[in-house]
């Protein structure tokens, strides 16, 4: 988890290995149990589903200064979280490359804290770009970034996560219609494919079909990827990066389990918005072995 | 009553398309959106001359907002234009989170509000639009009343930073306010000074007013007459100062009592200095077809309405 004191920028880091990675996902799970057992509530299903994805892209992919944040990212990769309920994982994320510190996570959902429920930029919070947790408005934010990047002769990439339930927005689809037609390829969207919403299974709420066959349709370049292993995401993540600046976006289906890591959470919607009691935390904290542990 | 003289009629949104144009060439950062009325919106100037700096969108105004607050981030700055409707009703939460909540530069330029629209009927003219923007923490809101204010206030919500609603029209109106008249947000502007009634228009409403204070000066009244153009920040001293003179109010503006002008300067003197108070305003309505003229008489949003405001309100001072 050591981050260099003297400089505060992410070059992507081709030498760090999966490994390690790991050991930082492991890290970063154990933060998401904490956080949202600490105030009995948030959303830890989707938020652990998601680790391997945004460990991936702060501790691998992306080219990003924490320190001193910059609301405009000129020449940063940037990121949106468009499901704004998985901000644990984001929360811890930010914290663990160096955007605040980490024993902020603490204040999580708690009064007067930078760490609201869902992201917002309304406290400042380093790192955050955009609100979220209204659903199906990442994708538009996203795109309008990316678009500014090419007005600046901005070569960086955009990069933007979605809920596949959060697929069920009619705004996602205007976008999804608009970012083809634009020529928007500095976009890499993300689905959180791990099929399950608030209600039940989303093939039983509202079925999303076949994705793939729909986004191209619209036209976009699609990747499909299994998003609980590194070593398949980071490959696919490799390709998408190879697909930019084709005059197409780029959407990976990320295949997902919710909960993902620790065993009585994983592959049901239960836990989308529960907290654990304290002794499932326990329980979730010995599935979660990290070399050495830094808690906040 | 001084007089107001003017060479033409214009329509408002013409200003606010002759203003983008020229930030066109004055502001680089600059960006423009529509959602597929560049006609309707008098963008043409700007899209002709700044293509690659304006954005069609189509019939996705959810998608416009969301994309607008995108391009701030990399220090853009967004006008989108539609009608006054699809500019607000259609995308409030769109404009809550990713705009106001967000704090984002987004400037949300809206053509077509209020009951002058005309024979589209309801569906396409908004009442609602200043009490749903001016609702929103951090929103800036402006219904400038001709030509040359319009065009002045694009301008200058383009040096300011933060989320602002910008509402004009589509009907020609007489364009008398000068064309180097600064436009200063949250600045009310003080068209006859008077000492029996204080009337504060915006918008459209401000010509009706004028009009109204020459009939209100044949019968002996005499009106002090204030373009309210920024309902939010509210100019709350100049409008005290005025009623504490005057001891009555008249407001007129197209749009619903509930949520308008009215209910803002209703608020204000409320807590600061209650006096009798009238509302020139729609009254928990929907519009319908009509010609603009046809309507503004219905509805009661002209100068006689104004007068007849005026003289209930007098009767109610103490």
């Amino acid at each position: 988890m050591a981050q260099s004191t003297t400089s505060k920028t992410h070059a992507p880091e081709a030498t760090k290995s999966v490994a390690e990675l790991k050991q930082i996902a492991a890290q970063v799970r154990r933060d998401i149990v904490r956080m949202v057992h600490a105030v009995n509530s948030g959303h830890p299903g989707g938020s652990l589903g998601c680790t391997e994805l945004l460990v991936s892209l702060y501790f691998k992919v992306m080219k990003h200064t924490p320190e001193p944040f910059d609301m405009d990212g000129i020449g940063q990769d940037l990121f949106f979280l468009s499901n704004g309920h998985i901000s644990p994982v984001f929360y811890s994320v930010l914290a663990r490359s160096g955007y605040f510190p980490v024993s902020e996570l603490a204040t999580f959902r708690k009064l007067n804290s930078r760490l609201q429920g869902h992201p917002a930029t309304h406290e400042h919070l380093p790192g955050i770009r955009i609100a979220s947790g209204s659903l199906g408005q990442g994708l538009s934010v996203a795109t309008g970034a990316a678009q500014a990047k090419k007005l600046n002769g901005d070569n960086s990439t955009v990069f933007v996560l979605m809920g596949d339930g959060e697929l069920q927005e009619g705004q996602i689809w205007e976008a999804a219609l608009y970012a083809p037609h634009h020529k928007v390829d500095n976009l890499i969207a993300f689905v959180d494919r791990n099929g399950q919403q608030i209600d039940g299974p989303t093939d039983k709420i509202g079925g999303l079909g076949d994705l793939r066959a729909k986004f191209e349709a619209f036209g976009w370049r699609v990747l499909e990827t299994d998003g609980n292993q590194f070593e398949t995401l980071l490959p696919t993540i490799e390709e998408a990066q190879s697909l930019l600046g084709q005059g197409v976006p780029v959407m990976v289906l990320m295949d997902t389990e919710m909960g993902f890591g620790i065993d009585f959470m994983m592959g049901s919607h239960k836990w989308h918005g529960v907290a654990p009691n304290d002794d499932q935390l326990a329980t979730a904290l010995l599935q979660l072995e990290v070399e050495k542990a830094s808690d906040y | 009553m001084k007089d107001f003289p003017y060479t033409e009629s214009k329509d408002t949104r013409s200003g606010f398309g002759a203003g983008l144009h020229e930030l066109g060439r004055t502001n680089p950062n600059v960006v423009a959106l529509c959602a597929d009325l560049i006609g309707s919106l008098k963008m043409d100037a700007f899209v002709k001359d700044f293509p690659e700096r304006f954005f069609q969108v189509g019939i996705a105004e959810a998608n416009m907002m969301g994309l607008a607050a995108g391009l701030t981030i990399g220090g853009k700055i967004p006008f989108t234009g539609t009608f006054a409707n699809f500019s607000t009703g259609r995308v409030y939460d769109q404009i809550r989170q990713s705009i106001a909540y967000s704090g984002k530069n987004v400037k949300i330029c809206a053509s077509h509000a209020g009951l002058t629209l005309g024979e589209d009927g309801a569906t396409h003219q908004i009442l609602e639009d200043i009490g749903l923007m001016k609702m929103l923490p951090h929103m800036t809101v402006i219904n400038p009343c001709d030509y040359n204010q319009t065009k002045a206030a694009t301008l200058a919500i383009a040096d300011y930073e933060g989320p602002v609603y910008l509402r004009f029209g589509r009907p020609v109106v007489p364009n008398f306010t000068p064309a180097d008249q600064q436009f200063e947000i949250g600045k009310g502007v003080m068209l006859n000074e008077g000492a029996d009634v204080s009337i504060f228009a915006t918008g459209h409403l401000v010509w009706k007013a004028i009009l109204a204070g020459k009939l209100l000066a044949d019968k002996g009244i005499n009106a002090e007459i204030i373009n309210i153009h920024t309902i939010k920040p509210l100019d709350a001293r100049m409008i005290l100062e005025s009623a504490r003179k005057t001891r009555c109010v008249v407001t007129a503006e197209e749009h619903q009592m509930n949520g308008g002008l009215g209910d803002s300067i209703a608020q204000l003197l409320a807590r600061e200095e209650p006096l009798p108070l009238e509302m020139v305003a729609v009254n928990d309505s929907f519009g319908e077809s009509g010609t603009p003229d046809q309507l503004m008489e219905k509805y009661k949003l002209n100068e006689a309405a104004i007068v007849a405001a005026v003289e209930k309100v007098m009767a109610r001072r103490k």
